[in-house]
């Protein structure tokens, strides 16, 4: 197979709902050739081990799993013929747009006209986050323990202590529950959860489990299984507050500390990157900074609601289908800075031909504040937002009316009255 | 399967499977016990992994003369064995003008024990040899080496195997009777008789001697914290980066060591404590060892931490004592027949070639042996698909499907890596020993996304889920099905009304 070079239109890297909902529309939009690539043994992404109901509830307006969720996507794929390789790993990429795929009938060398990075992210792990303490067997990572529990039905621990209240510590919570497991506590370092409200109501006061803000794991104990963790209170610089240890005895400690965009392959084609979201600066077409490579879905920011996921990959599979076909994409013109009280946003330039949906994060949790979007004096659009957190992702459409009153080429959008 | 040996050798360290080795060259019956799930799994899986070339010890001592003599002979025994093996130099660097007389002191010391092509370099030379490091001055060290020392016990042990003589895993040694020629060690898997006895059991080479009757010896355990540092930062350094020595202290200070993975480590800590087998890591270490490193690389950055681990120095002198302790290895008047291999830290992965051939010279000084005409020297690891260049892969993949499909993405480790690690002549299954021959689950990810699969692998390989551990004994990674545990808690429940 190697040598043999193949031409594709659109090459996706990564099977997850991103690559999926960017394969199918690519084809939709004209492309002819387009290639999905997924290393595993099917496609789906981390959607085929999230058993929970929760996926949908924006793009089609109801509570579906994880795997039917993906199912809808891949028979979209399916029917558009959308060529999808499975088992088949990205080992490598090149500015001008060649990727070489591993799998068990060999490598292949590809030319593809557009690429899109979908290749989702990794979770943080102890070593990442540096919890002191032994190094026994019952310290997993949620992702591992969803794989064990839900794909293969084994059950991991009896008494589990869970580190992290975002929203995967909180289903966990629940899910370890309803799987015989005692949830003893779950310990967040921040002062304020890390999830959204409605978790908190659903996966912790419902099962009785209580949650300890600023509060973290200082000490892992046990010498073959974990025989306990130590929890102390930390202070507002993170530091620990003396006094405040207690031992709490169980088999189990479960991380749920966070995703990191999986950006090897970005870092070797040199995409430039944006240090809050760690994944790659965009345009409103999901363009990098490399030409013809696209990026979306968690690869890009880490999205908490899948449907968001999806309109994004959506979207750049269309753009990269336009690419591939006619070479040419609206370009960006107007840069877009994130101003007082957001920690970033997304996209980082706009061509203000078109209508953006812009997403971001705020840096704390606010009420009845709005989301302005500022250019020069003049305010181009301002909407109110009952409720902000940084645990959940802001999406905002701005009509590309607006747009005609951009003033030095430069957007600002910031939390305003 | 016969339990009476020529030699029974106690620890299967780097220097128990290097003397298993030599001796297997001979028409001995040899036995290693080791009471670990696998080899490595002590002192010589967890320390920096440098051959080190001999400025560092005493002229005259025993250690000096074993390092200089095994670290000659590593580059020969790496390529015999197929071990990752790099002469990537060193550098000790000065921070100041002031620490020039100890460069120079480690120099002439460096002379003495008769190390080549030292030499001292200024801060301009050493800006170009590294360019990311400050410092003032250097010593510059050419001939120092990395190796990865749990690859090289592993494969000491498994060319042990090959040669016939036998290792037996899960077996501490928990008493000792007899004399010269007919010892009997008890063990959990039955009594083995030997006449001679190798005591190189690292951290209990003191318990494992009372055994034999000599009470002349205490291991007082002094642990060394590391951090690794991710893959995409070992372009940071050239070769090692070492301070100059802390006076009196445990160690040779924090330094900055490349792998031969491409990793780099920083450490090791020097602190003492009672409990041989405590090797945790702690807060206040990891946040010693970013400080004291950044001194040299200023780059660095806590993101960069993948993991850390800490590894134990067997130490024969107490921490209120300090200074020099030299290596033993003694066979003593209480227990004739006993080689004591006690002490046996710093630099003993690089004297373990050296250690092996002189306890060799004693067993064949005691029982006469012949050389096998077929013993094989050369042993070949499992081939590493991400290293080698895309013709050769595409080759490996055509005959063998299971080379093309990567099962840990971190580290590129292929289902057909992890399956012959499964197998391995050793018969050693944790996920752990998997992970210590393939590096599958090794990377930045530590497992969380290949974990699962190699799990996978286990249990198609025959391995039931209820007996897979991290690392042997009682470190289990699963309790049952889901269903066991659901099952569990409605019986509480119902057992409570
Ligand atoms: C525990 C948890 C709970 C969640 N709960 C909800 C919820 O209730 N509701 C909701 O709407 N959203 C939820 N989400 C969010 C949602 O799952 C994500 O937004 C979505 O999965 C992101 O999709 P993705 O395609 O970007 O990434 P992924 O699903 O991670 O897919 C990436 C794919 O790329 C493949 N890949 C990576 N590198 C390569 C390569 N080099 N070569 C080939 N293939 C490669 C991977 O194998 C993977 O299949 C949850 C997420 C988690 C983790
Ligand atoms: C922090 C640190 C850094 C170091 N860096 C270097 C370096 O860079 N270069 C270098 O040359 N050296 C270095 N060393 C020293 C080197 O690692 C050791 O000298 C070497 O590994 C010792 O090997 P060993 O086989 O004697 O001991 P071990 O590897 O500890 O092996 C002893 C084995 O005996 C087994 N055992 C114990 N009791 C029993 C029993 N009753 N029955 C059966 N089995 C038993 C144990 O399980 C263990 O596997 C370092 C050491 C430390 C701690």
């Amino acid at each position: 197979m190697m040598g043999r070079t193949q031409k594709a239109d659109v090459a996706i890297i990564g099977g997850g709902p991103a690559g999926l909902a960017a394969a199918s529309e690519a084809k939709a939009a004209g492309a002819d050739r387009v290639l999905l690539l997924e290393r595993d043994a099917r496609v789906g992404g981390i959607l085929n081990q999230q058993v929970h109901d929760g996926f949908g509830t924006k793009v089609f307006n109801e509570a579906l799993t994880g795997p039917e969720y993906a199912a809808i996507y891949e028979d979209r794929c399916n029917e558009r013929d959308v060529e999808t390789w499975l088992k088949s790993t990205v080992i490598n990429v090149t500015k001008d747009r060649v990727l070489t795929v591993q799998s068990d009938s060999g490598l292949a060398t590809i030319e593809a006209s557009s690429m899109i990075f979908a290749m989702g992210c990794r979770e943080r792990t102890r070593g990442a986050i540096g919890t002191p303490g032994t190094r026994p067997a019952g310290v997993f990572t949620a992702g591992a323990v969803q794989n064990y529990m839900n794909v293969r039905n084994l059950a991991v621990g009896r008494k589990v202590v869970i580190l992290g209240s975002g929203d995967i510590g909180l289903i966990m919570a629940r899910r370890m529950t309803l799987e015989g497991a005692e949830v003893i506590c779950v310990a967040e370092i921040l002062p304020q959860p890390s999830g959204i409200a409605g978790n908190i109501v659903r996966c912790l006061e419902d099962f009785n489990i209580p949650l300890y803000l600023s509060t973290t794991v200082v000490e892992i104990h046990g010498k073959e299984r974990v025989t306990g963790v130590t929890l102390a209170q930390v202070g507002p610089k993170m530091g620990e507050v003396y006094g405040t240890r207690r031992f709490i005895e169980c088999d189990t400690l479960l991380l749920s500390v966070g995703l990191i965009p999986e950006t090897e392959l970005s870092t070797e084609v040199g995409i430039a990157t944006n240090p809050v979201t760690t994944g790659a600066v965009v345009d409103d077409s999901f363009r990098t900074s490399v030409p013809g490579i696209f990026s979306c879905g968690n690869v890009l920011q880490v999205h908490d609601v899948v449907d968001f996921a999806t309109l994004e990959a959506e979207k750049a599979g269309r753009a990269a289908a336009m690419w591939a076909t006619t070479g040419e994409l609206p370009e960006p013109t107007i840069s877009i800075t994130p101003g007082e009280g957001l920690r970033y946003v997304l996209p980082a330039a706009i061509s203000g031909v078109d209508a953006v949906d812009f997403t971001m994060r705020s840096w704390k949790e606010e009420h009845h504040k709005s989301v302005v979007f500022r250019s020069g004096g003049e305010v181009l659009r301002r909407l109110k937002m009952p409720h902000m957190e940084p645990a959940g992702m802001i999406r905002v459409r701005v009509g590309q009316g607006r747009f005609k009153k951009v003033l030095d080429k430069n957007i600002t959008v910031e939390v305003g009255e | 399967m016969s339990d009476t040996f020529d030699v029974a050798i106690v620890g299967g360290g780097v220097v128990g499977a290097a003397i298993a080795r030599e001796l297997s060259r001979y028409d001995l019956k040899v036995v290693l016990l080791e009471k670990a799930a696998d080899v490595a799994r002590g002192t010589s899986g967890k320390n920096s992994g440098v051959v080190h070339t001999g400025i560092n010890v005493p002229t005259g001592s025993v250690k000096a003369k074993l390092n200089v003599a095994g670290a000659e002979m590593f580059e020969d025994l790496c390529a015999d064995l197929d071990v990752p093996f790099k002469r990537c130099g060193k550098t000790i660097v000065a921070l100041s003008e002031a620490e020039l007389p100890d460069l120079e002191s480690l120099m002439a010391r460096g002379v003495a024990n008769g190390v080549r092509d030292l030499e001292i370099i200024d801060s301009a030379t050493l800006k170009r040899m590294e360019p990311n490091i400050e410092g003032a001055a250097a010593l510059n060290v050419p001939t120092a080496a990395i190796v990865c020392p749990y690859s090289l016990n592993i494969a000491l042990a498994e060319s042990v195997i090959e040669n016939g003589a036998e290792i037996r895993l899960n077996s501490p040694v928990t008493a000792i009777s007899g004399t010269e020629g007919s010892f009997e060690l008890t063990t959990p898997g039955g009594i083995i008789s030997a006449g001679l006895i190798v005591n190189s059991a690292g951290l209990f080479s003191d318990k494992v001697a009372r055994m034999t009757g000599v009470h002349r010896w205490r291991i007082w355990p002094c642990r060394g914290e590391y951090l690794i540092l991710d893959k995409s930062k070992g372009h940071l350094i050239n070769g090692m980066v070492y301070p100059v020595p802390p006076k009196g202290g445990a160690g040779l200070g924090i330094h900055i060591t490349p792998t031969t993975d491409g990793n780099i480590l920083l450490g090791p800590s020097a602190d003492y404590t009672n409990d041989a087998e405590d090797v945790r890591t702690t807060g206040k270490i990891r946040r010693q060892l970013l400080t004291e490193a950044a001194e040299f690389l200023p780059q660095l950055s806590p993101r960069d931490v993948i993991t850390a681990y800490s590894g134990m120095r067997p130490k024969l002198v107490p921490s209120k004592v300090g200074g020099f302790g030299d290596f033993v290895i003694e066979e003593v008047e209480e227990a004739p027949g006993v080689m004591q291999l006690v002490g046996i830290e710093s630099p003993g992965l690089t004297a373990s070639p050296a250690i092996a051939e002189q306890v060799s010279a004693w067993v064949r000084d005691k029982i006469p042996a012949q050389g096998k005409a077929d013993f094989v020297s050369k042993r070949t690891s499992i081939p590493r698909l991400r290293d080698e260049p895309l013709e050769l892969r595409e080759a490996r993949i055509q005959k063998d499907g299971d080379y093309g499909e990567i099962v840990c993405r971190c580290e590129m480790v292929t289902r057909k890596e992890i399956t012959e690690s499964i197998k391995n002549g050793l018969g050693a299954t944790s996920l752990n020993a998997i992970k210590y021959r393939s590096r599958a689950t090794m990377g930045r990810c530590q497992g969380g996304f290949c974990g699962p699969r190699v799990v996978d692998l286990l249990i198609e390989a025959g391995h039931p889920p209820e007996s897979l551990t991290l690392n042997g004994g009682e470190s289990w990674l699963f309790m049952g099905t889901t269903e066991d545990l659901r099952a569990e808690r409605k019986a509480e429940r119902t057992g409570a009304k």
